[in-house]
Parts: C-alpha cells; sequence; structure tokens
C-alpha cells in the first residue's frame, strides 16, 4: 500500500465526517425554518440571510458552556454515551455508496454491515439514560429500548424483500437495478410504507419521539446532558435522520437516478474534462449532488408529513403497531415478493 | 423506602419509582407539583401538592375598598379575567341591591363569552402542545389574539381587564365594534373547520384521547367537579341554565353534555362551547338595547350588613363569590372565591390512577386548571 | 320542589334545633349547632337531594366561628348551611364521608382558619407550608406592615 493510499483512506473518512457536520448544521436550520413556517413563525432570521448562520452561533454557545456532570451520575458512562451515540450514528455511513463508483468499505454485504451498526445508536441510548442516574433519563431510555425492539425487524424485513428482488447485498446493486428497470417504491410500495414508518421511529422523530418526548419526561435521555455533550447527542440524531433519508433515497427512490441521467452525465464528463477530472471523478460528483438534493428532499417531507402536522402516538403503542401490523405485512410483502422473484427470475 | 415532603410520608418498594413533576415542568401548566408513584411507566399513586402562587388574595380583599377588590379578582383566573369580576360584581351588586342597565348587563355577557372562548381557544392550544403537536399550540394562540384584540377594543387591557364596575361596566363600546365582533366571529366558525380536520378526524389524536381519564358522572358529582369537566361525564349542569344571572335567561342557547367521560369527551365538550359562546354573543349583539352603562352608585360602596353567595358559569366551571359585610366599613369583613379549578383538581387523582405517565399528561391537561386560579 | 317546601321538611324533621328561611329565589340559609352538622347533612344529601358541594367558608367573628357549607340542587337551588362554632374549640365533624368533594375545602379552612376538622383522613395545609405559624384569615393574624425602600 502507498502512502497515498493511506492518505485516501484517513482523508476520505474526514470528508464524509465534515459533510456530515455540515450538513447537520444545515438540516437544524432547515428544520427550525420549516417547522417556524407551518406554525406561522418566521424562525430564525436575524444571524446572517435568513439566519442561516444560526446553526453556527448554537454551535459556538453549546462550545462555550460549562460542562455540567451530575453529583449522583456514573461518571465515565455519562462520559462515554455521547461519544457512543455518535460513532454508533456515523459508523454506518462507510457503507454507504455516494456514488456509484465511492463507498468507503466497498464489501459485498453491505446493508447487513450498515443495519448491524445502525442498530447500536440504541446502546448508546441506554448508556446516556443509565449513566445520568436520573429518572426522567431512565424512563426515556426504557422508552428507547422498547421501541428498538419494535421497529428493528419490519425496517428489516422489509429491506430483505428488496434483496429478493434485486438479488444483491450491496446498495451499488441495488440503485443499479432501479436505473435499468424501475424506481423499487413503485414495486414495493408496501415494503415503502413500512420502511417510511419503522425509519421514523428509528430516527425518533414525530409521531415517534417517545423517548424524548417533552410534555412529560422533560428532554428524555439527554436531560441531564448540556454543552458539547449534548450537542454530540444531537448530532448522532440528525445523523440518523441524514442515514434513514439516504437509505430510503436509495432503496426506494432510485439513489442517484433521475429521468434523464445520461444526458447529465455526458454534461458531467464535458465539464470535468475541461477541468481535467477524470471521467470518474466527474461523474461521482454528479451522482452524489443528485443523491444530496434527493435526501433533503426526503427530510424536508419528513419535517413537513409529521414533525408539522402529527401528534405523538400513544406510549408503548409502537410496539403493538409493529409487531400486530408492521411485521405481519412485512412478512406478506417478503413472501409475495419472493414468489414474483422466483416467477420472473 | 420511605420518603417524606410536605408532611406526606409515601412507602416506595424497590420496583417502584416516585417521581416529582413539577413544580418546573413542561406540562403542568403553571406551579403545580404532581408526586407520582411509577411501577415501570404505570402511576400508582398522585399527590398534588399546590400553594406555590398562593398571594392570599382573600386576606388581602378583606384590607381593600369593594372598588378596589375589582383589579385583585383578575388575578386569580388570568386567563378568564371578565367572568372573575362578572361573580365578584354581581356579588356586590346583589347585596347593595343595585338594578344594572340592560346594555351593561348584554356588555357584560359579550365580554364574558368572548373571554369564555379565549380561554377555551388557549386549552385547545396547550392541549395540542401536550400531546405533541406544537402546530396546534401556535395556531390556538393565533386565533386568541382575534379574541384578545376585540376585548382590548372593549376594556382597554388584553389579560387582565378590569372592565366591570359595581354597577355596570366601565365604558360603552363603538358602533362598529359589533360589525367588526360578528366578522372576527365569522373568521373563527370558519377556523373552527380546519380545528375539526386537525384534532377531530386524526386518528393519532382519536388514539392518545379516547378511554383516558374517564371520569364516572356520579363520580364527578360526589368530587364536586363542575365546568366543562362535569358536562363531559355526562350531566346538565350550567351555572348559566340551572342558576342563572344577569341576562341569560332570555338568550338561547344550549347546555353542551358528552357521555364518554374521557378526555377527548372533554376536549368536545370546550370545541362545542366555543360554538355556542359564538352563538350567545351573536344574540346579545342582535338583542343589545341604547341606554345608560352605569347604574346610580355611592360614590363610596358600604353595602348594609348581609351575606350573598353569587355564582357564574367561568371557563372552568362554578365560580362562586362569597361575601359578608359588616355594615360598618366600606371593606368586606370576609370573601370567599369559590374556584372552579380547585375542586377539579382535587378530584384528580381520584380517576387517574393506573394510567401510562403520558396518558397522564393527557388527562392532566384535559382538566384544563389554572394555577393561579387554584392557590389565590 | 321548591324553596319553601325545603325549608319544611327540613323544620319538621329537626325542629327548632335548626333556624332555616329563603334568602331569595333559589337561596335558603340554614343555621345549626356544630353538633347536628353530620345529621343535617346526611339529611340535605340524602333526602334533598343537595349532591352538588361547592365550598367551605369558614368566618371568624368576634364571638364564634362560622363555618358555611354551599350545597346545591341540580336544579340550582343553594343551601348556605351555617355551623357555629366556639372559638375556644374550633373543632368540628367532617363530612368528607358525605361530600368526597369536601375534602380539599376542609384542608383549606383548616389552613387558613384554624378550624379542625375530626375524621378527615387527611388534615394539611394545603397552601402555606408545613412549618407555617398561625391561620393567616383569622382577625388576630398580625399582618406584616408594608415596607417601602
Amino acid at each position: 500500500m502507498t502512502l497515498m493510499e493511506i492518505l485516501i483512506l484517513i482523508i476520505l473518512p474526514v470528508l464524509i465526517l465534515i459533510f456530515l457536520s455540515l450538513d447537520v448544521l444545515f438540516l437544524t436550520w432547515l428544520e427550525r425554518k420549516v417547522i417556524a413556517r407551518i406554525q406561522l413563525r418566521y424562525g430564525p432570521n436575524r444571524t446572517g440571510p435568513f439566519g442561516i448562520l444560526q446553526p453556527l452561533a448554537d454551535a459556538l454557545k453549546l462550545i462555550q458552556k460549562e460542562d455540567i456532570i451530575p453529583r449522583d451520575a456514573d461518571r465515565t458512562i455519562f462520559n462515554l454515551a455521547p461519544i457512543v451515540s455518535f460513532v454508533a450514528a456515523a459508523l454506518p455511513f462507510m457503507f454507504v455508496p455516494f456514488s456509484e463508483y465511492f463507498q468507503l468499505a466497498l464489501i459485498d454485504n453491505a446493508i447487513i454491515f450498515l443495519l448491524a451498526t445502525s442498530a447500536l445508536s440504541a446502546i448508546g441510548i441506554l448508556l446516556a439514560a443509565w449513566g445520568s442516574n436520573s429518572k426522567y433519563p431512565l424512563l426515556g431510555g426504557m422508552r428507547a429500548i422498547a421501541q428498538v425492539l419494535s421497529y428493528e425487524i419490519p425496517l428489516v424485513l422489509a429491506i430483505l424483500s428488496v434483496i429478493i428482488l434485486v438479488g444483491s447485498f450491496s446498495l451499488i446493486d441495488i440503485v443499479k437495478y432501479q436505473e435499468e428497470n424501475i424506481w423499487l417504491i413503485f414495486l414495493q410500495p408496501l415494503g415503502f410504507l413500512i420502511f417510511f414508518i419503522s425509519g421514523l421511529a428509528e430516527a425518533s422523530r414525530v409521531p415517534f419521539d417517545l423517548p424524548e418526548s417533552e410534555s412529560e419526561l422533560v428532554a428524555g435521555f439527554h436531560t441531564e446532558y448540556s454543552g458539547m455533550k449534548f450537542a454530540l447527542l444531537l448530532f448522532a440524531e440528525y445523523i440518523h435522520l441524514i442515514l434513514i433519508s439516504m437509505l430510503m433515497t436509495l432503496l426506494y427512490l432510485g439513489g442517484w437516478d433521475i429521468p434523464g441521467l445520461y444526458y447529465l452525465e455526458s454534461v458531467a464528463k464535458s465539464i470535468g474534462y475541461t477541468l481535467g477530472l477524470s471521467e470518474k471523478l466527474s461523474i461521482g460528483l454528479l451522482h452524489f449532488l443528485i443523491l444530496i438534493i434527493k435526501v433533503h428532499i426526503v427530510i424536508f417531507l419528513i419535517l413537513w408529513i409529521t414533525r408539522g402536522t402529527l401528534f405523538r402516538i400513544r406510549v408503548y403503542s409502537l410496539p403493538v403497531l409493529s409487531w400486530k401490523g408492521l411485521i405481519p405485512l412485512a412478512m406478506l410483502n417478503v413472501i409475495i415478493t419472493s414468489i414474483l422473484a422466483g416467477g420472473l427470475g | 423506602m420511605k420518603y417524606k415532603f410536605e408532611g406526606y410520608e409515601i412507602e416506595v418498594r424497590d420496583n417502584e419509582l416516585l417521581l416529582n413533576l413539577g413544580p418546573q415542568h413542561p406540562s403542568t401548566h403553571g406551579l403545580c407539583r404532581l408526586v407520582v408513584k411509577l411501577e415501570g411507566e404505570k402511576v400508582k399513586e398522585i399527590i398534588p401538592i399546590i400553594g406555590y402562587l398562593h398571594r392570599g388574595v382573600e386576606k388581602i380583599c378583606e384590607n381593600r375598598t369593594y372598588l378596589q377588590i375589582i383589579p385583585i379578582t383578575d388575578r386569580m383566573d388570568y386567563l378568564s379575567a371578565m367572568n372573575n369580576n362578572f361573580a365578584y360584581v354581581t356579588a356586590v351588586e346583589e347585596l347593595l341591591g343595585v338594578k344594572v342597565p340592560e346594555r351593561a348587563e348584554y356588555l357584560r355577557v359579550i365580554a364574558a363569552e368572548l373571554n369564555r372562548i379565549a380561554s377555551h381557544l388557549l386549552f385547545i392550544a396547550t392541549f395540542g402542545m401536550d400531546i405533541g403537536s406544537f402546530s396546534a399550540f401556535m395556531y390556538g394562540f393565533r386565533d386568541r389574539e382575534m379574541i384578545l384584540d376585540l376585548l382590548e377594543e372593549m376594556s382597554g387591557a388584553r389579560m387582565l381587564y378590569s372592565y366591570m364596575r359595581i354597577g355596570g361596566v366601565k365604558r360603552d363600546v363603538k358602533k362598529e365594534f359589533f360589525d367588526r365582533c360578528i366578522k372576527v366571529l365569522d373568521k373563527l366558525e370558519e377556523r373552527l373547520k380546519d380545528y375539526e380536520r386537525f384534532f377531530l378526524e386524526n386518528e393519532l389524536f382519536i388514539n392518545r384521547t379516547k378511554g383516558i381519564g374517564i371520569l364516572k358522572p356520579e363520580d364527578a358529582i360526589k368530587l364536586g367537579v363542575t365546568g366543562p369537566n362535569l358536562r363531559a361525564s355526562g350531566v346538565k349542569y350550567d351555572i348559566r341554565r340551572v342558576d342563572p344571572y344577569s341576562v341569560y335567561e332570555s338568550i338561547d342557547f344550549e347546555v353542551i353534555t358528552d357521555s364518554g367521560c374521557d378526555s377527548y369527551a372533554r376536549f368536545m365538550v370546550r370545541f362545542k362551547e366555543i360554538k355556542e359562546s359564538i352563538k350567545i354573543v351573536r344574540q346579545a349583539i342582535k338583542q343589545i338595547p341604547e341606554g345608560d352603562i352605569m347604574a346610580r352608585v355611592p360614590k363610596v360602596i358600604r353595602p348594609p350588613e348581609g351575606e350573598v353567595y353569587s355564582r357564574v358559569e367561568s371557563p372552568r366551571g362554578e365560580l362562586g363569590v362569597y361575601i359578608y359585610s359588616d355594615g360598618k366599613s366600606d371593606k368586606p369583613y370576609r370573601i370567599k372565591f369559590r374556584v372552579p379549578s380547585f375542586a377539579n383538581l382535587s378530584a384528580f387523582p381520584h380517576f387517574n390512577k393506573g394510567l401510562l405517565l403520558a396518558d397522564l399528561i393527557v388527562s392532566f391537561a384535559s382538566i384544563d386548571i389554572v394555577l393561579g386560579d387554584i392557590d389565590r | 320542589m321548591n324553596e319553601e317546601e325545603i325549608v319544611k321538611r327540613l323544620k319538621d324533621r329537626f325542629g327548632d334545633r335548626i333556624e332555616a328561611y329563603v334568602k331569595r329565589k333559589r337561596r335558603i340559609v340554614v343555621k345549626i349547632d356544630r353538633e347536628l352538622i353530620i345529621d343535617v347533612s346526611k339529611f340535605l344529601f340524602e333526602e334533598l337531594d343537595f349532591k352538588f358541594f361547592s365550598t367551605i367558608t369558614a368566618v371568624d367573628f368576634p364571638d364564634r366561628f362560622e363555618c358555611i357549607y354551599h350545597v346545591s340542587r341540580h336544579d340550582g337551588i343553594m343551601i348556605l348551611l351555617k355551623a357555629r362554632i366556639p372559638k375556644n374549640d374550633p373543632k368540628i365533624k367532617s363530612v368528607t364521608s358525605i361530600w368526597p368533594g369536601a375534602d380539599w375545602h376542609e384542608r383549606e379552612a383548616y389552613d387558613l382558619m384554624g378550624i379542625i376538622f375530626e375524621g378527615h383522613p387527611n388534615l394539611k395545609r394545603i397552601f402555606l407550608p408545613e412549618d407555617f405559624k398561625g391561620h393567616p384569615l383569622r382577625k388576630d393574624f398580625k399582618l406584616q406592615e408594608a415596607s417601602w425602600f
């Protein structure tokens, strides 16, 4: 391995982390702005044009803040929890393809690793809840675990039918399949619905934000956190939202595929040629751009449909919904898909 | 393990958890402290602790002249100050034997009903927030704003009105006021349709509120619950009808009841009462005569010896004022406010054991208490 | 049943031990001694249908305490049931067994006026802190002078 390759191995993850951080900052602004407009408010509008610099101000504030550790807290666990949450949230991006030619850990069964690493975030929540040694976080942690038990299975089953249909564990293959045929949302409408619902639960967004429902648990598992640790927990949550939207885009909404992609690719190639970029790099950047735009459209829809208009679901009715509704439906979906895939094959 | 607080002593076993909801908590609507004993998330015991806002209104009133008491009544139930004024001035007028001009009575009814609408809209807003929708909160406040503008035009204040005087009201309204009032009510009726779509047709909302906090009618009566909470248990009891005051006898309206007995029913009753109040205001505007707005009342009010208990239907229930005057001074010898939220909160622990914590919050929001009212 | 009939029923039952009259439409005043409170309350609740308990007002007169129980019927007729309590022994039987809604109202009267309700399940201060001295609504309670800067 040359020095260059090692450098790339270090630089690329850092680049992804920087991208994620900037995107989280952007998302906090976007969320506040979108929700504010739905709720007849202005949202942030003092810092910079349209308040776009508000996240930076927030970040600055959080960095400056005193780091308070409750006297009775379990210090090791309390300090560890935000790191675990953040790592668990950021790790899955190793297995996410950002374009046809770029995936950090290019392995065949990427989806399995992706799901396994993303499920780790529940441990971060549990650690935060337990380490705080406080009652509201504890209740929030209990709810979070109950939630994990219910949404993971339908989520995986929904992805399973996609895998059966495409016949590959690789997300790149799945997107390629969609490029060649049709977006999977049209082939798997039921699966998409199941994925959407469990994905909301995974990102713990309204209506499934039970672990941190502020009307009864104050702030759930991050009640006791302040300063940068709080910021890390918040980061982890938003990264989760990005991950779920990205998965949704890749699995069901065609990834970087849009009508007229070939035309755009040729344009990108020619632009890249004039700039002296390689063919793969220019197409890769184009794919990345399309993907990111699509992901943000999905996030916007999530904010609009759920946070703006829905109430929080009743506590512990997510397990009921999941075990009685989503899992049987997801199984049915798997069976139908297998029969159809077998028939087609 | 035994815990001691505020004179209570409570036994908590290993699988149980003693949780302090409040005094500072997002959904206790003021400064109320609920000490709940939980097993998992199931509520096994509820102990409300109040008094964080106690200002000793009754003692203050004993050292104030009758006129000076009016602004103090505003500050009890600050969300329905008009109704507090109303209860107090009707009590003093009965004590004095003053006949209030009819125009003043109609103005009072209009003010009180507008205030009721504003109060119920605020209930809808905070209820929405407590079940997780901040949008509902903002919408409720937007529409309350229109009503507050009307009340401001009437009285000059937006929350603590002090609009009513012993023997009448502070000032008359202009003719155009009624047109503006009708316009606002028309708009509000349209907005209520939006609320219907937002709340009542929302599966999640029904799921959150149906069957939560069931208060049986016989229990409700026994525990002294009044107002919309009682009517949501199916008991047709409204002071405006059973013990009519002012000009309510000549106004045609319906007493809203619901047989659901749960949080959903309590929401529904308040929602429909907004419509009923709109109806009342429209009628009052149609019927209001020209004339004086103040009766002839002496400058220094010194009622003869006697006592009176006068009550009105405030947005939260029966609001009663008992006054005893010794006939010698211009200050009441004893004044007592019977406030609805106090009795409603006292009933709360009795019908909510066994709920989950999140449902407890819904039930707590649905009884719509104001802590300034409870603590006085 | 109108106001006069209620007064008549009460007088038939308790004779001259009580004083009852109609004050105005829908308001009846009944005056009793404290010993009778349970009997009269039971009679009102069970036979005359006074189910709605509004509140208790405790008044500090120069020569006596008075507890005024405000109870009403479904048709709006309200009784002001006044029980006289001697100054040197401010005790009266609790009516929580008849009207459970009286619970907090009795605690309030205890807290602010110092009247002890015998048989109340949980007679504690309700507004004021546990260690507060005195009962502020009594006429002999010394108010702090307003102090200005």
